[in-house]
This record gives structure tokens, C-alpha cells and sequence, in this order.
């Protein structure tokens, strides 16, 4: 870009001073690191989840239904036979899938609409804040079913939900933190030197606010994650057979108050591993972003 | 800027209005965004090209957007909600009958939820790097990545099945206990009003579980930020000045440093209460507690969409009332509040 000069000497030194930033952080925060190898973990399950499984988590077999952990079915049978362990691991892919495409489109949308508001302020802003404080006034989780139920009962609404309920989060922080830059020296000069509004906004002002977003993006994955498998739970999205962590989970609930815990447990289990491994992810990005919010 | 304590009420109230009619808007926008056409959908499958013209006439929906809109403003006012097709009952009523039983496990779970988190928050500010402390981040971390679903059914398997001290996961109360005569709609003050101790035992019993599953599930933000607005607090200047001035421990907690602490916590607890109505739905079906939200988790299932609307509605205007109350707690809290802007 044309209009960054100020990536010429210091580059080097910077980004060495951050990746020691990270190793430093990486070594104080064990639970970053953890977080890092999780992640890596649910990462080869969804991209190579079919072709790892030991069995095909669609295949029914009523011979074998039911039956406990063993060694030949690691976390079990469910009531139709279907291996368990195959079921949880190829669900990952649907379930970060819906969780990742429902946080990029409103990270998307979201900055877009908070940086205009937060660039020209007057009546864009006054209007973009006042429909973010008409969809924050209602409960979340209660807001997206009724987006579900109006647009129809399909996996594209369950993400689309999730997407506008999410939306107030990145269009306000990306707001403050592109108002509090409008006026700043560097703006000005980018200005002077020629730049559009939009180009300045683009590539100007906008990156600077990339690492709060990022932190934000990280935190709110999991919240995705588990705002969509609530969906499923009570019977919206994915459909039966399809493995889903909480369609699995609400399939299992009905063998709880007979014994038969497995069956919810180990895909609980893996959403509430996922949910985890996000937070942590966003705790630990955000002390290498802001360390003085280090808790 | 220096307005009465009166003027300020009314100035929040009046805010709450253009809010309320936010909410008006988006969940006609709702209604109007079913799949396919709604008066094909309300004429019901049999119906002739002559019958879907009739209902859409009688629906107003040949009338342009802005007409319609009048029309659902004035069917809310009267409190017309729509006619529920899996129950046959309004939707108001519906609604008006089942709420008590999604208030009394909300409300029950929140009081839960504050009466552990907030000590707990203030220990671990207190107490830094102690075990009070450590608990206190487990708690929050795990609180936050828990399912509220998964946590209910883990608690129905060890207390129900395991361990048999709970009951069934059936409702509010068993079959061979009647429902005591209503006064506030919760079963068990109703109970003890009637000074039938066993039915509100009964119900209490049920009870726990749920509320339990709900309140860990909030617990979490609101000892975070306890904790972080008591560390806050304390580090600040007059908090030395009151110890220096050698006022008691006791008195320097409680009456300088908490209850400065205490504005940041009673925001969270206002985000808290959303999350609590969304829990709520998912924490209903796993009890089948017969709330509002398992009502509108049954009517998604048949595709009852006025029922499903009336739901969001129902919500979104008690959240909107929730977070007046808590604005206006805020005045009495803090007398240095108001609202501008």
C-alpha cells in the first residue's frame, strides 16, 4: 500500500518484539498453549474427520445399540447402533462451519455499519446505533429463534441468526474504536495526501482497529458455537441423522433418566471443549493485544 | 443537568419508549418475514384460491405495510397476540398461564446465582492469589463454557439416577400432588400459603435442579465482574484515606467499597437477566418445566408462528422492563446518576 511509509526500518524489530511478546505469553498463560493444541485438534477433526473415523457415523446396526464405552466403540453405541465416537468427531466440521461462517458475516456486516457510523457520526451513526440498541434490547438466544422461526427451519437461518444476533458486538466496538481515530495525525495526513473518505477508512483507520475485533471474533466463537447448538437442541437447523453436537445431545437427553449417560455426555462433552478452547483462545489473544487488561 | 430525582424517573421512562417501539418494529418485520405466503398459511392446507383471498382480506394484508403496521399496534394494545393453532387458546392466555412458572425458575435461579457470585467475588478481590481466589476463576472460566443443556442433564444424572435424590425431571410437580390454589402463581409460596408443607416440598424439589443448572450457568459474569470492580475500588484513593482515617474493615468493605462497586455489577446483572430468559428456554426442555419457553419450543416444532412471535414479544418487552428497573435502582444506588443523552 502506497500510503503506509511507516513500515520500512523498525518492521523487523516490531515483529521480533511481538513474537517474544507471544513466546512470553505463551509461557506465563499455560492455558493459551493449551488452547492452541485443542484448537488444532478440533482443526484436523472437521478437515479430516470422514476419513479418520473408525466406523460410518451413519451406519445403524440394531444388534449393537446401546451398549456401553468399549474398546471397539470408544464413547459407546446410541439407540440405532451408531458409533458414537465417529458421530462426535464428524460433527465438528458442521459445528465449527455454522459457529465460523455466522461470526464472519457479522464481523463483516458489523464493521462495515460500525465504521460508517463511527467515521461520519451525524444521522448514519444516530441510525445505525439506534437498530443495534433495538436488536441488544432483546434477549439473544430468544431473539434468534424467532429469526429461525420466521425465515423457515434450515442450517443457512440457524447461521444467519446467529450472524444478527452477534452484529451489535463488532458494529459497536468497531464504532469506538474508529470514532476515536477520526480526527487523529495520521488520518489528517492521509487526507492531505489525496485519499478518499473510504480509502482512509479501508486502509488508514480500519486495520487499526483489527485486534480488539480479533480478540472480540475469538470470544465470540464460542458463544456462536454454543448459541447454535442450543438451536439444535430444541429441534432447529440440522436435522436428524445428521451428527451435530447438540441435536446429539438432545437425542441423548432421553437416556439420561435410564442410565444410559454416554450418548449426551461425550458430545456435551466436545461442545463444552470447543466453547472452552474459544475463550481461552480470546483471553490469551488478548493479553499479546492489550496486556494491560491482563487479569 | 441538576434535575430532581423525579425529573430523572420520567426522563428514563420516556427513553424506554422509542426502545419499546424498536421492538414493536422488529417483531412485526418478524411476523410479516414468514416462508411463503401468510394468508396461504393461516387459510390452512385445504384451502381454495376464494378462502386465502378471504383470510388475507380479514388479516389486512392486501392493505399496504404501513396500514398493517397501524393494525398490529392497535391488536397489541388491545392485547390481541393471535390465535395459538397447537393449543386453540389466544396467545396472550397461553402466555399469561404459563409465565408464572418460567418467573418463579428465573427468578429463583438469579437470587441463587447473586446471593453465590457476588460474595464469592468479593472474597476473591479481597483475598488475591489465595484459593478463594483460584475457585473463583475456575468457576467463572467454567461457567462461561458450560451448555446450560449439558449441565442440567449432568445433574439429573448423578441426582436423579445415581444418587436418587431428586426427583423426576417431569415439571413443576409430580402427578400425585394437586397444584396448590393460585395467589402468585409460584407453586411453592402458593403451597405454604395454603400451609400445605408436603406440596411445597414437592415443588420445591423440583425446583432445585433446574434453578441449580440455570444459576451456574449465570454465576459467571456476575462474580467476573465482582471481582473486578471490587479490585478496582480498592485500589482507589478514597478507600486509602478511609482506611487511613482508621475506620473498621468491616465498615470500609461494605459501605465505601462495595457499594461503589456495586453499579458495574448491577449492569452486568442486567446483561445476566437476557442471558437467563435464552437459558431459560433450553433449561425448560431439558425439565420439561411447562414455561413459556417450552411452549414456544413445542409451537416451533409445529410451526405455531403467532405463538412463536407472541413469545419474542413477551421477552423482549419484560427484558426492556428489566432494564428500566435496573436503570432506575441506579438513582437510589447512586445519587450522582442521571441519564443524559
Amino acid at each position: 500500500m502506497d500510503g503506509t511509509p511507516q513500515t520500512s526500518a523498525p518492521a523487523p524489530r516490531a515483529s521480533g518484539g511481538i513474537g517474544r511478546h507471544m513466546l512470553y505469553v505463551l509461557r506465563a498463560n499455560p492455558m493459551t498453549l493449551l488452547a492452541f493444541v485443542l484448537l488444532t485438534l478440533f482443526l484436523v477433526a472437521a478437515v479430516l474427520g470422514p476419513a479418520i473415523v473408525p466406523h460410518d457415523p451413519l451406519a445403524t446396526n440394531a444388534v449393537n445399540a446401546l451398549k456401553p464405552p468399549s474398546l471397539s466403540h470408544w464413547f459407546g453405541t446410541d439407540d440405532l447402533g451408531r458409533d458414537v465416537f465417529s458421530r462426535v468427531v464428524v460433527a465438528s466440521r458442521l459445528d465449527l462451519a455454522i459457529a465460523l461462517s455466522a461470526v464472519a458475516l457479522s464481523f463483516a456486516a458489523g464493521s462495515v455499519l460500525g465504521s460508517l457510523a463511527g467515521f461520519y457520526g451525524g444521522w448514519t451513526d444516530r441510525i445505525v446505533s439506534r437498530v443495534l440498541d433495538t436488536l441488544m434490547a432483546f434477549p439473544l438466544f430468544v431473539l434468534a429463534m424467532g429469526i429461525v422461526a420466521a425465515l423457515g427451519n434450515s442450517v443457512g437461518n440457524i447461521v444467519l441468526a446467529t450472524a444478527i444476533v452477534n452484529l451489535p458486538f463488532y458494529a459497536r466496538l468497531s464504532r469506538t474504536e474508529v470514532n476515536i481515530r477520526r480526527e487523529a495525525g495520521f488520518v489528517q495526513a492521509a487526507r492531505l495526501s489525496g485519499h478518499s473518505d473510504i480509502s482512509v477508512l479501508a486502509t488508514q483507520i480500519f486495520p487499526n482497529a483489527l485486534p480488539p475485533m480479533m480478540v472480540q471474533i475469538s470470544l465470540n466463537l464460542g458463544w456462536a458455537i454454543l448459541n447454535a447448538a442450543g438451536l439444535s437442541f430444541i429441534g432447529l437447523g440440522v436435522r436428524p441423522p445428521t451428527p451435530e453436537w447438540g441435536i446429539m445431545v438432545a437425542e441423548g437427553a432421553r437416556f439420561i433418566v435410564s442410565g444410559e449417560w454416554w450418548l449426551a455426555l461425550f458430545p456435551g462433552a466436545a461442545l463444552m471443549l470447543a466453547v472452552f478452547t474459544f475463550n481461552m483462545l480470546g483471553d490469551g489473544l488478548r493479553d499479546i493485544v492489550d496486556p494491560r487488561q491482563r487479569s | 443537568m441538576t434535575s430532581s430525582r423525579g425529573m430523572i424517573v420520567l426522563k428514563r421512562l420516556a427513553q424506554a419508549i422509542p426502545t419499546l417501539f424498536g421492538v414493536i418494529v422488529v417483531t412485526f418485520i418478524l411476523t410479516r418475514a414468514l416462508p411463503g405466503d401468510p394468508a396461504a398459511y393461516f387459510a390452512g392446507p385445504a384451502a381454495t384460491p376464494e378462502s386465502i383471498a378471504q383470510v388475507r382480506a380479514a388479516l389486512g394484508l392486501d392493505k399496504p405495510l404501513a396500514a398493517q403496521f397501524l393494525r398490529y399496534v392497535q391488536d397489541l394494545a388491545t392485547g390481541d397476540l393471535g390465535q395459538s393453532i397447537s393449543t386453540g387458546q389466544t396467545v396472550l392466555s397461553d402466555i399469561v398461564t404459563r409465565l408464572p412458572a418460567s418467573l418463579e425458575l428465573t427468578l429463583s435461579a438469579l437470587a441463587l446465582s447473586v446471593a453465590i457470585a457476588v460474595p464469592l467475588g468479593i472474597l476473591a478481590a479481597t483475598r488475591q492469589g489465595t484459593f478463594i481466589d483460584h475457585l473463583c476463576r475456575v468457576v467463572v472460566t467454567a461457567g462461561v463454557s458450560l451448555p446450560v443443556f449439558f449441565t442440567g442433564l449432568a445433574l439429573v444424572y448423578v441426582f436423579y439416577y445415581q444418587l436418587g435424590l431428586a426427583p423426576a425431571p417431569i415439571g413443576r410437580l409430580d402427578f400425585a400432588y394437586i397444584s396448590p390454589p393460585p395467589v402468585t402463581g409460584f407453586f411453592v409460596i402458593d403451597a405454604l400459603l395454603a400451609g400445605d408443607a408436603e406440596t411445597a416440598g414437592a415443588a420445591f424439589g423440583q425446583l432445585v435442579l433446574p434453578a441449580v443448572t440455570l444459576a451456574i450457568f449465570t454465576l459467571a459474569p456476575l462474580a467476573r465482574m465482582t471481582r473486578a470492580a471490587m479490585l478496582q475500588v480498592l485500589g482507589s484513593d478514597f478507600i486509602r484515606t478511609a482506611r487511613a482515617a482508621g475506620l473498621s474493615r468491616r465498615q470500609v468493605l461494605f459501605s465505601y467499597a462495595f457499594r461503589n462497586a456495586l453499579l458495574p455489577v448491577i449492569t452486568t446483572f442486567g446483561m445476566v437477566f437476557s442471558f437467563a430468559l435464552g437459558a431459560n428456554v433450553l433449561v425448560e426442555k431439558v425439565f420439561a418445566w411447562p414455561g413459556i419457553g417450552s411452549y414456544a419450543v413445542e409451537a416451533l416444532v409445529v410451526s405455531d408462528y403467532a405463538a412463536v412471535q407472541g413469545f419474542v414479544l413477551v421477552m423482549a418487552i419484560l427484558f426492556v422492563v428489566v432494564n428500566l428497573l435496573i436503570d432506575l435502582s441506579y438513582t437510589l444506588i447512586d445519587p450522582r446518576v442521571g441519564f443524559d443523552g
